[in-house]
């Protein structure tokens, strides 16, 4: 490889050709400040904020770090009085059509843009006043509000929407001064075929893209005597909820977190992974079922309600495919406000069922017909884990203090199969698990699929299930999810069964997750990271087969009698509308 | 924002969706494709609504929003159509010191439309131009190909009252 040599502050640096200054930088413990750049996603040069003057010979030329690539010799300067003052003046002009109602943002803690101009002494937030365009909100999605007052045109959700999603259903309009980012002919985003992943919330450095806030809910249900208020959890969750206290990335905060739903005063605190094991019952018998009576297939998973949307707007000819049954947020719904209720002697009128979850398609997704199993929706509301970390903040909960608390039986009993819903390849891997075993009556040898495991955006595998050849495909990221349901459909690949998951990487990096600022994710891979915790989990887990859940076993035993039963499919199948686009 | 999104019916005939399916599939191979379509398109329809940039989107996979958003950004494009009298007033340097800029916006307030927009019976439409070369006369507006020159605000009622 060819590598050049540069220096940075008088440091000298070797990197491969073709890296970037703010990347040879980083070799030199360096910090560039960025704010549009996201690598890989959104590498267009335009904020100016990360600046450096740089000289290859001809004198120090101010040049932007992020898409400037190094050259033999160059000498890099990131903290000169040129470079500063630029960088200031930049932020300040920002800053001049940017709503700076900080004090109430929900990005208060975290807002990149408010960090960076503290960082860079900008003592004058006011110092450019002029005219401003007064924009209205756009509260018509159901997961979202855009306020493009606190917009500073980064692009970066645009950039996501787009590329790694392939929706594209934003994106910058008019030009000049009146520049903003809206949807085609200024629809609302409910208006549009926007598939509620929430990716663009998650990359957006200010308060400008942010979910619904359902947390004043949650605390009037738990305040109403008269209800029966319980919480289930995505696995994603406990991955990833520590960033909000100042844990590092990946680590498992599961028990802390069960301690604190309890203390904010849920009458019960359930694990998703209870209806993630039920998923994999109803998902893997479906599978046998369609390939011993000719079902349509690929069979195509139907966990993540973004990819489930995704598929209804853009590929509506193949919402045959998709697995009738519900997504375990809802299958937990649903189970809770039938056997549960029932069991317990509980209306299921008088049970509110909170979920939380990686996600913000989940907030379109309990509004769906056909996902009110008891008359009623299984889930009443749903929200993210950011949502949760601040609900844990308004209760006064000391997060870190508390001691690993259990979760409530017999909804909290989940298996390590479960746990890995919330990675990519995850409930491949799962299903694979009890599949092996519904076919050929016998456990599979090896239980680590790890072929479908890691971040790659789409990874194939073959199994010799049985008789059976099983292929199988995963994706996630709606745009890998279209490469592969296109090949599908041109007859280019015979997969028997495909998961797909709505964001890169699955649920641990979904649009509800807690954000991770520029400088972190453009150096460290957030969805690994993450998934990691969930994957340790299940190998230390005794048990790590979805049928092998003694819960499981309950539940069809007490209720449900078979997977694919009548019942079972009156109360966790569900139905898809073929939308197409707007 | 969405002031400037005509609210009159769309009205493209099958002869025109044949020409517009024509000139799509001509370019639709080509790389930056979009501008040639999009100028073919605006000649066919006079602008371009989202009716027309729907049939744009699904012929060239380009998501509504990105073709949207090129017809936004430049100033050829129109979202409104053209009406059966189109009134175009100077905001030239010479027109504007002599005060185009209060009759272009009394004809906002008289035709209750924004500029760039069309009145809803498709009668007159509104637009700003630069210099047409009649300084001499300036306050200077044209409907169609007639010129009025060295106006004042007082004059517009006359000027609509012949096209009404």
């Amino acid at each position: 490889m060819d590598m050049i040599n540069v220096k940075v502050n008088g440091v000298e640096v070797s990197a491969p050709k073709g890296t970037t200054i703010l990347q040879a930088a980083r070799l030199a413990n360096v910090d560039i400040p960025t704010l549009c750049y996201l690598k890989d996603i959104n590498e267009i040069g335009a904020c100016r904020i990360c600046v450096v003057e740089a000289d290859e010979g001809r004198g120090k030329r101010l040049v932007a770090s992020c898409v400037y690539p190094i050259s033999e010799g160059m000498q890099i300067f990131t903290n000169t009085p040129k470079v500063l003052e630029s960088r200031k003046k930049t932020l300040q002009l920002i800053l001049s059509t940017h709503e700076k109602k900080c004090t109430s943002c929900v990005r208060s803690e975290n807002c990149e843009l408010k960090k960076m101009a503290h960082d860079m002494g900008v003592d004058d937030e006011c110092k450019y006043e002029g005219e401003n365009i007064s924009y209205e909100l756009d509260f018509s999605a159901a997961h979202m509000i855009r306020d493009n007052n606190k917009c500073i045109l980064c692009r970066r959700c645009v950039a996501v929407c787009n590329a790694t999603q392939g929706v594209g259903v934003i994106g910058a309009n008019e030009r000049g001064f009146k520049t903003h980012i809206s949807s085609a002919f200024e629809l609302g985003l409910g208006e549009t075929s926007c598939i509620s992943c929430g990716q663009c919330i998650a990359v957006c450095p200010v308060g400008a893209i942010t979910e619904k806030d359902d947390t004043a809910k949650v605390l009037d249900a738990i305040a109403d005597e008269s209800k029966f208020v319980i919480v289930q959890t995505a696995p994603a969750v406990r991955a990833a909820l520590g960033e909000e206290f100042g844990y590092p990335m990946g680590t498992n905060v599961e028990g802390k977190m069960v301690a604190a739903l309890r203390r904010i005063g849920f009458d019960k605190v359930f694990d998703t992974d209870f209806a993630a094991d039920l998923t994999i019952m109803e998902e893997a018998n479906e599978l046998v079922e369609r390939v011993t009576n000719g079902g349509v297939l690929p069979m195509i998973t139907s966990c993540s309600p973004g990819w489930i949307k995704y598929c209804e707007h853009y590929f509506p000819e193949m919402t045959e495919n998709l697995s009738s049954c519900k997504s375990p947020m809802q299958m937990f719904g649903a189970t809770a406000k039938t056997y549960y209720a029932q069991k317990m002697g509980i209306d299921p009128k008088d049970m509110v069922v909170v979920a939380v979850m990686p996600c913000t398609a989940k907030k379109f997704e309990i509004g769906r017909d056909d996902e009110n199993a008891a008359g009623v929706p299984d889930v009443d509301i749903s929200i993210t884990t950011r949502e949760l970390a601040r609900l844990i903040k308004r209760c006064g909960i000391k997060f870190t203090e508390l001691a690993d608390e259990k979760f409530d039986e017999p909804l909290g009993i989940g298996t390590g199969a479960a746990v890995i819903f919330g990675a990519t390849g995850g409930v491949m891997e799962a299903a694979l698990r009890t599949a092996v075993k519904m076919i050929t009556g016998s456990e599979a040898g090896d239980i680590n699929f790890t072929d479908v495991r890691g971040v790659k955006g789409i990874k194939e595998a073959s199994y010799k299930v049985g008789d059976l050849d099983v292929k199988v495909a995963v994706a996630s990221g709606t745009a890998n999810a279209a490469e592969l349901l296109k090949k599908v459909k041109n007859g280019e690949a015979d997969y028997t069964f495909i998961e797909i998951m709505g964001c890169p990487g699955g649920c641990v990096n979904g649009g509800g997750q807690p954000q991770q600022p520029a400088s972190v994710r453009n150096f460290e891979d957030i969805r690994a990271i993450r998934a990691k915790a969930l994957y340790d989990q299940d190998a230390a887990c005794e048990i790590r087969r979805s049928h092998e859940n003694p819960a499981i076993k309950a539940v069809y035993d007490e209720f449900f009698e078979k997977p694919g039963s009548h019942k079972a499919h009156e109360i966790l199948h569900t139905s898809y509308v073929k939308r197409g686009l707007y | 924002m969405g002031s400037t999104i005509s609210s009159i019916p769309f009205a493209g005939t099958p002869e025109q969706e044949k020409q517009l399916r024509d000139v799509i599939a001509k370019y639709k191979s080509e790389k930056g494709c979009l501008m040639p379509i999009l100028q073919q398109a605006q000649e066919i329809y006079g602008y371009l609504p989202i009716e027309v940039q729907k049939i744009i989107a699904a012929e060239t996979g380009y998501p509504l929003e990105k073709i949207y958003g090129v017809v936004t950004f430049y100033a050829q494009f129109s979202l409104n159509p053209k009406g059966k009298y189109k009134i175009s007033v100077c905001l030239g340097t010479a027109c504007y010191v002599k005060g185009s800029g209060d009759i272009y916006n009394k004809l906002i307030e008289k035709l209750g439309i924004e500029g760039g927009g069309c009145t809803p019976d498709g009668k007159f439409s509104l637009e700003a131009c630069r210099c047409i070369g009649a300084c001499g006369l300036a306050p200077v507006l044209t409907v169609n190909d007639d010129v009025y020159g060295r106006l004042t605000v007082d004059d517009i009622d006359d000027i609509l009252a012949k096209y009404n």
